[in-house]
């Protein structure tokens, strides 16, 4: 009987790591082509190439005409960091008055909330476009970094739930104290929420990184504006010739800060899908 | 002023102002214009001509729309249940595990976290090439047909929807926490009562965590209709318009077609067509999904 479960336990160890393997392949590959500099790339289907060398590296980050990788990952960073910035500090802000306030309304405002939570972007995707047309902010990243300055309904309410566990007790004892309204918020809630202001913050970095129909729209014309994404993109073009093993190399660093941020803050990435079903 | 500030009413107002005035201007604005707008011939650069009902009269007769909601629907019945097996089946694997989770976790992830990148998206084109890793692979069990996946509109979708697949990580996931909390004192009690492993996972297992799978099933149906970035960057809506999902569609009118107006018109049939669905899905919530919690 023990020999039997010991046995189901190996197999299922096997089938587990056979499954993940089969998962993860697609990603070792890329990592692998980006070292292959003999021109057969494209045939391989193992993972060790034909013959191994950084030159696609640098080709690379040559990039695209007259701008090199090194704009493209600046306008990323700046991008992905003020939005992040904008994200988590507002949302906190919001998810604090929707925690601890009084006032009336504030049940509805959180179900409006809510509401928007369901609201895909793609859906105001048009109209939002023709709003920021309007206001005269294409061509800028100011339509994907201003909006972020004004919460994120995703932290909100993973931010709310945060709060909702922090004691009450503790603001009180804070009032009676003679801390205001804004005290509390400076001095209890916000040092209390760090946890899930870093789960926020690395979600937020990692969407935006990641985030191609935004730059899309709105920078979509000025190479000299592009995140990696766009970059990516037109580095790949399917009307021209492609330098894949160049392409792989950039594609290998422009997953690495999503990667770094996974190996080293796992334990809130894990905790921040697990508890509200944030997409990763 | 400072004491009417100071007051907590007042104050809680000024900390949800940002949410009040992002709201009205990046949601409600848009939303009025947009409305605005699917009444009118709109092309960005002249301003708008009222039509009245013209755009939503087209719609009716459009061929590419109908072929653009077929492929939509298509695409979101096939990806989200299989994504959500996936998850599922995975995640009983999984469960008991604790030596390797940590390499588990990294395997199964990882897809699901780079999953959605450009640089993944057009790492899946190219695998699905003629010439693709993919058929090289397949020529490793002697199967290759140098077939292009992509060349052909009943395989094309399956790339894209293979894709999505691929990413359950996150499903998986949320799956694991809902599994870890039901109390091992249930299956005890099942196992004196002679229930198989099969028995325990359809009478206790999934019942319990019927909750998890309609809130998954809800996100990703929402997320799944208006999948964009795989349909532009691999398959480009082709061929033959069988990948030409209705983001993409709504985006190819406004920004190549220059019909900002009827996309705004089928931006508000999306919406419709949204509400309706999930609508119907919590509809159906009281017949399958098990509310009773753990005690």
């Amino acid at each position: 009987m023990k020999t039997q479960k010991q046995m189901w336990g190996i197999v299922k160890h096997i089938i587990v790591l056979g499954i993940g393997f089969i998962m993860i392949y697609p990603l070792l590959w890329m990592l692998m082509s980006s070292f292959e500099i003999s021109p057969n790339i494209f045939h391989r289907a193992g993972l060790f190439p034909y013959e191994i060398g950084l030159a696609n590296y640098p080709a690379g980050w040559a990039g695209l005409g007259r701008w090199t990788f090194t704009r493209f990952f600046r306008n990323s960073f700046m991008y992905a960091g003020w939005a992040t910035v904008g994200t988590v500090l507002s949302s906190s802000v919001i998810a604090y008055s929707f925690s601890r306030g009084t006032y009336p309304g504030r049940k509805i405002l959180f179900a409006i909330m809510l509401g928007t939570l369901l609201l895909p972007a793609q859906i105001l995707m048009v109209p939002q476009y023709l709003w920021f047309h309007t206001l005269g902010w294409v061509g800028s990243y100011r339509p994907l970094i201003i909006p972020a300055f004004f919460g994120g309904a995703f932290f909100i309410f993973l931010m709310t739930n945060f709060m909702n566990a922090i004691p009450h007790e503790l603001d009180e004892s804070a009032k009676i104290d003679g801390c205001s309204f804004y005290g509390i918020y400076t001095r209890i809630i916000m040092p209390l929420s760090v946890p899930v202001l870093v789960t926020a913050g690395l979600f937020s970095f990692i969407w935006r990184w990641d985030d191609f129909m935004g730059p899309l729209l709105y920078v979509q014309g000025r190479p000299q504006q592009f995140p990696v994404t766009l970059a990516l993109r037109v580095f790949a073009d399917p009307t021209t010739v492609t330098d894949w093993g160049a392409f792989f190399a950039m594609s290998v660093l422009s997953l690495m800060p999503a990667v770094l941020i996974f190996i080293f803050f796992q334990r809130y990435l894990v905790e921040g899908i697990s508890t509200t079903g944030l997409k990763g | 002023m400072r004491k009417f500030l100071l007051k907590d009413n007042v104050a809680g107002v000024v900390f949800a102002l940002p949410f009040i005035i992002g709201f009205l201007s990046f949601t409600i604005v848009p939303m009025l214009l947009s409305a605005y707008y699917s009444f009118t011939r709109f092309n960005i650069l002249r301003p708008p001509e009222w039509i009245g009902l013209e755009n939503y009269r087209r719609m009716l007769t459009d061929e590419r729309l109908r072929e653009s909601l077929f492929a939509t629907f298509y695409f979101v019945f096939a990806s989200v249940p299989l994504r959500l097996i996936m998850a599922l089946a995975v995640a009983m694997l999984l469960f008991k595990s604790t030596k390797m989770m940590g390499i588990y976790r990294a395997m199964y992830y990882l897809p699901s976290m780079l999953g959605g990148s450009v640089a993944v998206a057009i790492l899946w084109r190219r695998m699905f090439f003629a010439t693709g890793t993919f058929n090289s692979i397949l020529d490793v069990f002697g199967l290759n047909r140098n077939f292009a996946w992509l060349g052909d509109s009943r395989t094309a979708i399956w790339v894209l929807i293979l894709l999505a697949i691929w990413q359950f990580g996150s499903a998986m996931l949320i799956f694991l926490a809902s599994l870890k909390q039901i109390p091992t004192t249930y299956y005890e009690a099942a196992s004196i009562d002679g229930a198989s492993k099969v028995r325990q996972f359809f009478k206790l297992t999934l019942p319990l965590i019927t909750p998890t799978i309609f809130f998954n099933l809800m996100m990703q149906t929402i997320a799944g209709f208006l999948t964009f970035n795989s349909a532009f960057l691999i398959s480009q809506g082709g061929p033959f318009n069988s990948t030409n999902f209705f983001a993409l569609y709504m985006y190819n009118h406004t920004f190549s077609w220059g019909n900002a107006g009827y996309a705004s018109a089928l931006a508000w049939f999306m919406l419709s067509v949204l509400a309706v669905t999930t609508g119907i899905l919590f509809g159906t919530r009281r017949f399958w999904v098990y509310d009773g919690g753990f005690s």
